[in-house]
């Protein structure tokens, strides 16, 4: 047998922005086992809701993340509106549609660029990065925050976008499409970044399940499951087709990221066609006494929001699994038969997000 | 088993393993698992999903008792389990890897656990 | 072809275009119109009610009724405009412009004078 070798991996690298430690078990360059080890930022977010009321949380829960920090508001406001059988105005969950569709574009802008980054294309990195810059000053206009908007409330949105806002959003969104195309061309075509993602980091369809991978993860594993498709917001006026791929590797996760990209865009678009002119939010009045689940696709897969009240002031549990959390277990199963060398850009090809992670 | 509300079934100790046994057997995914602690006693709840049908197991544990690990069965329960000990205290027998309340580096013990009911 | 030098196009292109950065410090930020950047109070409105030192979530709002004074920590205020919602006199407003970076935290306090407009404004 081998001699086998154990490496640490972080909490600090170049390819983590954030804090996650894996212990490499190696056979030369073979990685054959990781066991991953996190902890370094935890938070007790979920507790906080012993101190702050039900409102306040909303404020709170999108703290969370600050790339998907709309979902986690959206999601947790829509439990508690399930809680407390709060219909919210059609023209709030437009809204909440498109400022959801927009974080996509957004994170997954993000992700090609950290990802280019990590295999070395550093003008690919900033290209990417360049054309999310539009997206967060879209979101300046229209909520007031970069990365956190605040625009969540129980029983709707806080702020409106009128129609000649939304219009100069959709003629960006046009403009964008066209230089995203021939960025996003690199990606698929580059002969350089095709050697580091094709056929690396196979998951294949049954572990993806085993592992219980989700998001893009899972849908590149030739998994046909987009939680959009349950119809929560207004994506049950929407048409679109689940994005997956067959290949299993890491090409085949920033394939199916780069489709929902364009995907996002259209969704935008349908949105902005399809939005009725009501009002943005309704009272709530009294205190939320129940209990509710609420599972929404964010950028990076599945999230799961479990809320349970008593009819007090403060909730009495309040539960986030984020698509990070999620996703380790599977990555722990990518990185078994690797290459040493591979192991940072697998980490990426997760989208990672580790205060996510720990809350 | 019982429904006590959509999609969320009250199940018995001796019930889990069968539970988990068939869902692993039809190819249903860990989407997570919960615990909290209501009235006096744990509450865990298993969720396991398929294509968009989503179940939810609950199990009632007293707060001296304990409950076996399913990570043998779904590997990917092993985070969700040390974060249910570390958090609430959760008694949770034989987990794969276990973390030994190492998962979050934290000093305070049980802290998701109100003062009173510790 | 299109696997290598498919980059290239848009090299030239960035290559021969202005920058896409602003020139800041040279040339000034604008901030849109809904910028979150702080938050702002007309004292003479305001009735001391609280309501702002209530649901701060992070806390960082003082009412002393009896004082008549309205301060804040702008270090700790996180800009989520929750004040701004529950005032019931509507005399807190967000604005653009981000607070300064500063050595040490600071508490900004306003006081009521007894005609209803500003008093003196002051730093701890």
């Amino acid at each position: 047998m081998p001699k086998r070798s154990i490496v640490p991996f972080g909490p600090q690298h170049p390819v983590l922005p954030e804090p996650i430690h894996l212990d490499l078990v190696l056979e030369d360059e073979l990685v054959i086992e990781a066991i991953p080890s996190i902890g370094y930022v935890h938070r007790g977010l979920e507790s906080l809701v012993a101190k702050k009321d039900f409102n306040e949380m909303v404020y709170v829960t999108e703290r969370i993340c600050g790339i998907c920090s709309f979902m986690h508001g959206m999601g947790y406001c829509s439990a508690v509106e399930q809680i407390m059988n709060v219909q919210i105005p059609r023209r709030a969950e437009f809204l909440r549609t498109i400022w959801a569709e927009m974080s996509r574009i957004h994170s997954h802008l993000l992700w090609l660029g950290l990802l280019a980054d990590a295999f070395g294309f550093e003008a690919l990195f900033m290209q990417s990065w360049r054309l999310r810059e539009k997206i967060l000053d879209m979101f300046e206009i229209a909520t007031g925050g970069r990365v956190i908007f605040s625009v969540n409330k129980i029983g709707g949105v806080l702020k409106d976008m009128p129609a000649e806002m939304l219009s100069n959003f959709v003629a960006v969104l046009d403009g964008m499409e066209k230089e995203l195309r021939e960025t996003t061309q690199t990606f698929l075509d580059d002969y350089t970044v095709k050697s580091r993602l094709v056929g690396v980091g196979i998951l294949t369809e049954e572990d993806a399940i085993r592992r219980g991978a989700v998001g893009p993860m899972m849908r590149a594993s030739g998994i046909e499951v987009d939680m959009r498709k349950t119809g929560y917001a207004a994506y049950d006026e929407i048409d679109f087709q689940v994005i997956t791929s067959k290949e299993c590797d890491s090409f085949a996760r920033c394939k199916v990221r780069i489709a929902e990209l364009f995907q996002s865009i259209e969704i935008i678009r349908q949105a902005v066609s399809k939005i009725p002119d009501t009002e943005i939010s309704v009272p709530v009045k009294g205190f939320p006494n129940g209990e509710a689940y609420v599972r929404l696709e964010q950028p990076r897969g599945e999230a799961f929001y479990y809320v349970r009240a008593n009819g007090s002031k403060f909730v009495d549990r309040m539960r986030v699994r984020t698509p990070t959390f999620a996703n380790i277990p599977a990555l722990m199963q990518v990185l078994q038969g690797c290459q040493f060398g591979d192991v940072p850009l697998l980490i990426l090809t997760i989208d990672p997000c580790i205060s996510c992670t720990e809350r | 088993m019982e429904e006590i509300q959509k999609n969320i079934y009250k199940i018995e100790q001796v019930e889990l393993f069968p539970v988990i046994m068939e869902k692993k057997n039809d190819m249903w995914r860990l989407v997570q698992i919960c615990c909290s602690f209501v009235e006096g006693n744990y509450e865990v709840t298993y969720s396991f999903a398929t294509g968009y049908e989503i179940s939810n197991y609950r199990l009632i544990v007293g707060k001296e008792e304990s409950v076996p690990s399913i990570s043998r069965v779904y590997k990917s329960a092993i985070l969700y389990e040390n974060e249910m000990r570390e958090l609430f205290g959760l008694n949770v027998e034989f987990i794969k890897v276990d973390y030994h309340d190492k998962l979050y580096r934290i000093n305070e013990e049980t802290p998701f656990l109100k003062k009173e009911d510790r | 072809m299109a696997q290598f030098l498919s980059f290239t196009k848009t090299v030239m292109k960035n290559l021969f275009s202005k920058p896409v950065t602003t020139a800041y410090p040279a040339a000034p930020k604008i901030y849109p119109e809904r910028t979150r950047g702080h938050v702002e109070i007309q004292i003479e409105s305001c009735i001391m009610c609280g309501m702002c030192m209530r649901s701060c979530p992070p806390g960082a709002i003082e009412v002393k009724r009896n004082e008549n004074s309205w301060s804040i920590n702008r270090f700790d205020c996180v800009q989520c405009g929750y004040c701004v919602e529950k005032c019931p006199k509507k005399s807190l407003s967000i604005v653009p412009g981000y607070t300064t970076p500063d050595s040490k935290k600071s508490i900004e306090t306003i006081i009521k004078q007894s005609d209803g407009t500003e008093g003196e404004k002051k730093d701890a």
